[in-house]
């Protein structure tokens, strides 16, 4: 059902040009790369404050403003450089299990970070425990599952 | 022996061939090696970040180091050891990969600087430590560190690409040197 807008994704002038390019695709791979790095960062150090780890003498609230701007221009620069990637050859993506994966993940992470996470980070008081751990752990492993079925996508 | 006559000896060996030619081992040892890049460039870029005066201002610095760089340094020790093995794999077009001598020597520089930053703090017994904006040594410490990084994310990304290999004839001169080609 999907497949048609797939196709038409894949014909279009970014996506084609992309394809004929020689260097195109791996510099905005890069790129991509770079943005999964510092989102990396700009998550975990929030997650591990969650799970009760790194900067624990700061208040969780305040690490995560500070980190906040990070993490929205890693998401910008990974959907920016994503997009482009994808309509290069959407038709591939369209049939890869670990794309499917990857978009799944990605809903689910994004839904996660901005719907349950930020709220549990900004609590006050700060939230039990056990919830900054359970909260901190699903976002690690959500991200790490985005990240490893992308690089999957390239094995297909 | 020479360094390429050791890397032909390595790509001899029984496991590097069971590696190369694996279905699922290769391409799980290189997930392992991207995701411990989320762990390790992620972390160090927050402590680079600080060093620029951009991030945790209120923070003294040696905080974030001693709170941070341990995740960082265990995220270098993951991306270290899959390294080695993605070497193991393909030791000789790898060795002779342009972009994975241009990924070394930038490791080199990253190391070089993060051994000059951790001196200078203590010599000068972080009287810095609690600026908003540390000195322009400091700042420039943060930034050399960053772009090494970044550059050895690209170069490695780009190890991939064959554009430079020594068995695509002719190259100018200046690759097949740096590459270490061996041309008739």
């Amino acid at each position: 059902m999907l497949l048609p807008l797939f196709e038409w994704l894949e014909a279009t002038a970014l996506g084609a040009a992309i394809r004929d390019s020689l260097w195109l695709f791996p510099v905005i791979e890069a790129v991509h790369l770079l943005g999964l790095a510092l989102l990396g960062g700009a998550a975990l150090v929030v997650d591990l404050r969650l799970l009760g780890a790194g900067l624990t003498a700061r208040p969780l609230a305040y690490v995560g403003r500070q980190l906040e701007p990070v993490l929205v221009a890693a998401l910008t620069l990974l959907v920016a450089t994503g997009i482009p990637l994808f309509l290069s050859e959407a038709v591939k993506c369209y049939w890869s299990p670990a794309f499917r994966l990857k978009m799944a993940a990605l809903a689910l992470a994004l839904v996660f970070a901005f719907g349950v996470r930020r709220r549990v980070v900004r609590a006050e008081p700060e939230p039990p425990r056990w919830q900054a751990r359970a909260v901190g752990a699903c976002s690690i492993c959500l991200w790490l599952t985005v990240a490893a079925a992308g690089r999957w996508i390239g094995f297909s | 022996m020479s360094l390429l006559g050791f890397c032909e000896w390595l790509a001899g060996t029984a496991w590097s061939i069971a590696l190369h030619e694996s279905l699922y081992a290769y391409p799980l040892v290189e997930t392992t090696h991207v995701l411990s890049l989320l762990l390790f460039v992620g972390s160090v870029s927050v402590v680079d970040f600080r060093l620029l005066g951009f991030l945790f201002r209120d923070v003294p610095v040696s905080e974030l180091t001693s709170r941070v760089l341990p995740f960082t340094v265990a995220g270098f020790a993951l991306a270290v050891a899959s390294g080695v093995l993605l070497f193991y794999a393909v030791p000789v077009r790898t060795y002779q990969s342009l972009f994975f001598r241009i990924k070394v020597v930038m490791l080199l520089a990253a190391g070089l600087n993060a051994l000059l930053f951790h001196r200078h703090a203590q010599r000068s017994a972080l009287a810095w430590d609690r600026l908003p904006t540390p000195p322009r040594r400091v700042r420039a410490a943060g930034a050399v560190s960053l772009f090494a990084w970044v550059m050895v994310i690209a170069m490695g990304r780009m190890i991939a690409y064959n554009w430079f290999d020594c068995d695509r004839q002719p190259q100018p001169d200046f690759v097949n040197w740096a590459a270490g080609c061996v041309v008739e």
